[in-house]
């Protein structure tokens, strides 16, 4: 499996990123924010967690208009594979590969600890590891990860099971109380919470691991 | 030639900023503060010809989310 881990100025968790996928035997490949195309055979591109642009504007806005930006929005509509995690979630936003926006947190404080989450959904190929249903621990970094959308796409995405995770204690005043949710084909997954954190025992917890697990077995036997 | 444009959270989506705002000038003595909403204000300087079409395109494509929020453009 092939994956590009996409880097901005700002970007802090592409490092982890890279070493996540690297671990689950991914070939990996970083990706400047000026460069206008993808390397060749790329199966998924991976938006890491940080500050891109200094959250200057609104969080992931200057970074969705990038020149990489353009490949990886092509790159989703060919069917490819996009993960982005918590600014990644906001650029997906901002680019419109995944409906809503991230506003700032209810609480207004930056939160850095280990949330719960609930696996709503089996049917991905990044939650295929977890039982539906199953509760996990992820770490949340983030000022600007309350979820919104309206009432008509919270239900469309409730509906159409494209909410990937949801908070057991939203942290943050998240609509539907949801983490993370999937685009249409299910192949582009946007998340506040960092699995990457959550990867090896020298983190504390692994619970992360089975996604790129599961993201491993999808895109190496399609 | 300048344009300004205003760009405010949506009615309807939650402005925390704004209600902070309202509690911090309620505990400073001021009532009657019914509600406050902040938003940014973002000035352009422009060349001449620039259309107010265009500050539009601008807006929709990058000054501001209209998933969240919504624009007025003051040409000065």
């Amino acid at each position: 499996m092939k994956a590009a881990v996409v880097q901005f100025p700002g970007s802090n968790c592409d490092r982890d990123m890279a070493v996540a996928l690297e671990k689950s035997g991914a070939d990996v490949s970083v990706v400047w924010h000026k460069d206008d195309a993808l390397p060749a055979g790329i199966d998924l591109v991976a938006i890491p967690g940080g500050f891109s642009f200094g959250d200057y504007l609104r969080c992931g806005a200057i970074a969705a208009n990038s020149p990489i930006c353009r490949s990886v929005v092509a790159h989703a509509e060919r069917g490819g594979y996009v993960l982005g995690v918590c600014n990644g979630f906001q650029v997906l936003t901002e680019t419109g590969l995944l409906p809503g926006a991230l506003l700032r947190n209810a609480g207004l404080k930056y939160i850095c600890k280990t949330v719960g989450l609930k696996v709503e959904t089996s049917n991905s190929g990044y939650t295929e590891g977890y039982n539906a249903g199953a509760e996990i621990g992820v770490p949340i970094a983030h000022h600007d990860g309350n979820y919104f959308a309206d009432d008509d796409v919270i239900a469309r995405l409730q509906g159409d099971d494209r909410v990937a995770f949801t908070y057991t204690d939203n942290p943050n005043g998240s609509r539907a109380d949801i983490a993370g949710i999937l685009s249409e084909n299910r192949r582009v997954l946007g998340m506040m919470p960092h699995p990457e954190r959550a990867f090896e025992e020298a983190h504390g917890n692994t619970d992360g691991q089975r996604l790129f697990a599961g993201l491993m077995g999808q895109l190496t036997s399609a | 030639m300048k344009a300004r444009v205003h760009v405010m959270l949506k009615d309807g989506v939650l402005d925390p900023q704004g209600a902070a705002v309202q509690h911090a000038l309620g505990a400073l003595g001021f009532d009657g503060v019914e509600g406050v909403r902040q938003g940014k204000v973002i000035e352009l300087d422009l060349a001449d010809g620039t259309t107010e079409a265009q500050v539009g395109d601008m807006c929709e494509k990058l000054l501001a989310n209209t998933v969240i929020e919504s624009y007025r453009i003051e040409v000065l």
